[in-house]
């Protein structure tokens, strides 16, 4: 059965000009979010994660940032084309994004109410009495206790986990197709960690909500999402149903990703938790080479991973990965 | 209840620096060399040792610095400053004529390089590379590198001789019968010259202090959330960012009243406005230390209450140290 999507991402690429020159930051990328699901973006540090966010956003500061190719289709539409206007009109409304940092990601000096509000009332037509209305609807559904205390309190007076789940009633207060999740836990501790998940997962089960979760962490990853998408250095580099991804990685830096996952088992031997890691760091956006950009961290490179950017395979239903040696691996 | 513990807390304070500054200048001016009975033999071209300790014992300089100090401070918790030496009239009555005029051209100045200072900033932060951020950058630094009275001066020559918009000195049109509206247009634009030089300088202190803020500002991450509610760029600017850019400027402001309060005494020199600032730059001549010392502590008071102010609107504007 093949459905439609609700938003296409076509050979997406992103340039930043920098003092060293055009740096390319996304380069070809291709994704797809079906209705409904919740796509997984997973990868290191600066392999080009909230860059795409953003530019579905079109968040991308312009400049230093350009959007030289691509499209981004939303119900068929490419936003690219839109004016900032017509943009204005999408974001917060068919389009929501929450960000990594819910310390500095509220306004410091309005309160949760104007600032919740704020974005029911760019969007809807409704008075300010209906708009606290859907404002205190909106943090009762996120788990907020006493929301008619807390719309005239401000950002610090509540915790992390408080704040994030505003963030999310702000986000999904106008009931948006897509919510883009970038690293929405990162700064939080792990049981708040497992509230902001499971609160996601309702949510996106109550109003069917799609979701793009942008993470570095696999097991969040495994926990959340229905597919994902592995990226690094500004490319997809494999992509497919977690379980296939989990069970079958086939490219060697997703291989990699996996095996960072700590398993909670101490070894005998030394009584502590043997950590795994990728040898090596991401490299910069500015010094690529001309093949695969992860042939100089992976062990199984060949001379052709360094000398031509390996195109991507299918290698399953819903499963593609770019590896020169993707045959053999397995 | 916080907040008027806070209020109280902070008038107690303000109290206790008026009296510290109170004692401070009294000491202060005694320490300068030469005296009230000085200057006027001075004037009177010399006299005689028993016409000297006369007038010092008439003017109670004679007494101990001490014993000065003590009746000074007890006088001025009465509300008597003394009589002017070189005036004959009291003090009070003498600062009470002149303060309005000084009031009204310092908190003009102030509202206009406030203000004027955070547009330019808000202007200059949005394109930081334009040509406008550069025009503003060059004219700030010109203003604040310009001496205060050779601003005035340059004011003068072009827009009261040159162009002759504005009246050249003073607070009122000589033997100007008209009332009401009239007489408010008519101070006004004596107002125009005068505030705009006191202005200038810190006009281009603010704008700075607002663009470097601003720019600080519009790159965080609740302006980023605040895009991505679909707000316009404006909204954005003029609410979200702005409210948090002028905290800074608004801090600087408060610090710097007290210079503007300094800068009034040249700018009234300059323009023959009949402020305090004319009247001290002749009490500190004539060496009459009565008046010196009212015109001190009402420039004090001031300063003080200008802080009080700045403090509240803090408060007001920011709810984190609420």
């Amino acid at each position: 059965m093949k459905q439609e999507s609700l938003l296409q991402v076509k050979g997406l690429s992103v340039d930043f000009s920098t003092k060293a020159g055009n740096v390319r930051v996304l380069n070809q990328l291709d994704l797809h979010l079906l209705p409904g699901e919740a796509l997984g973006i997973v990868g290191e540090s600066g392999c080009g994660k909230s860059m795409t966010a953003l530019s579905i956003m079109r968040l991308v500061p312009v400049p230093p940032g350009n959007i030289a190719t691509g499209q981004i289709l939303l119900n068929g539409t490419d936003v690219l084309q839109l004016t900032e206007s017509e943009m204005e009109d999408i974001r917060g409304n068919e389009i929501s994004m929450i960000f990594q940092e819910p310390m500095t990601s509220l306004n410091p000096v309005f309160t949760i109410g104007t600032q919740v509000s704020e974005n029911i009332r760019r969007h809807q037509s409704k008075n300010s009495a209906q708009a606290k209305e859907k404002t205190l609807q909106m943090l009762e559904a996120v788990g907020i206790p006493a929301p008619k205390q807390r719309i005239n309190q401000y950002p610090h007076e509540l915790s992390g986990g408080m704040r994030q789940r505003i963030m999310i009633a702000m986000a999904l207060s106008c009931q948006p197709s897509v919510l883009i999740a970038d690293e929405p836990t990162t700064a939080l501790d792990v049981t708040i960690q497992a509230q902001i998940f499971e609160l996601l997962r309702q949510i996106q089960a109550e109003m069917g909500t799609s979701v793009i979760l942008i993470t570095h962490d696999m097991s969040v990853i495994a926990e959340f999402a229905d597919r994902v998408a592995v990226m690094y250095a500004g490319r997809k580099i494999e992509e497919g149903l977690v379980r296939d991804i989990i069970d079958n990685p086939r490219h060697p830096y997703t291989q990699g990703l996996i095996n960072c996952v700590p398993v909670l088992k101490t070894d005998p031997g030394t009584e502590r938790v043997e950590l795994n890691e990728i040898p090596g760091v991401v490299p910069s956006m500015a010094q690529l080479g001309t093949g695969c950009s992860f042939a100089p961290r992976c062990h199984k490179a060949i001379d052709r991973c360094y000398e031509e950017v390996p195109p991507e395979v299918t290698v399953g239903e819903n499963h593609c990965a770019s590896c020169w040696r993707v045959g053999e691996i397995a | 209840m916080k907040t008027f513990l806070v209020g109280l807390n902070r008038t107690i304070y303000s109290l206790v620096l008026l009296l510290a500054v109170i004692v401070l200048n009294f000491i202060l001016v005694h320490i300068a060399p030469g005296d009230a009975v000085t200057a006027m033999i001075g004037d009177m071209g010399g006299a005689t040792p028993e016409l000297v300790a006369k007038l010092r014992a008439d003017y109670g300089l004679d007494q101990s610095l001490f014993t000065q100090l003590h009746t000074h401070i007890w006088k001025m918790m009465r509300g008597d400053f003394g009589l002017s030496f070189t005036h004959r009239v009291p003090v009070r009555d003498l600062i009470l004529d002149h303060l309005p005029a000084t009031i009204l051209l310092v908190t003009t100045a102030f509202f206009l390089a406030l203000i004027t200072g955070t547009i330019l900033g808000i202007i200059a932060a949005q394109k930081p590379k334009s040509l406008v951020s550069h025009v503003v950058t060059v004219l700030s630094l010109s203003g604040f590198a310009a001496p205060i009275f050779w601003t005035g001066l340059m004011l003068l020559i072009v827009f009261a001789y040159l162009l002759p918009l504005f009246p050249a000195s003073g607070m009122k049109t000589p033997g100007f019968q008209g009332t009401g509206l009239e007489a408010i247009v008519d101070v006004l634009k004596h107002l125009v010259l005068p505030a705009i030089t006191l202005a200038s300088v810190y006009i281009a202190v603010y704008s700075r202090l607002a663009r470097a803020s601003m720019l600080d500002v519009l790159g965080s991450d609740y302006i980023r959330t605040a895009r991505s509610k679909g707000l316009s760029r404006r909204v954005v600017v003029y609410k979200h960012a702005l409210k948090n850019g002028i905290l800074p400027v608004v801090t600087m402001a408060g610090l710097q009243f007290s210079q503007l309060i300094a800068g009034a005494v040249v700018v009234e020199t300059v323009f023959s406005w009949p402020g305090i600032g004319q009247l001290a730059f002749n009490a500190i001549l004539r060496r009459d230390h009565p008046l010196l010392l009212g015109i001190l502590f009402f420039s004090t008071l001031m300063v003080v209450v200008a802080n009080l102010i700045t403090d509240s609107s803090y408060r007001i504007l920011d709810p984190r140290i609420r």
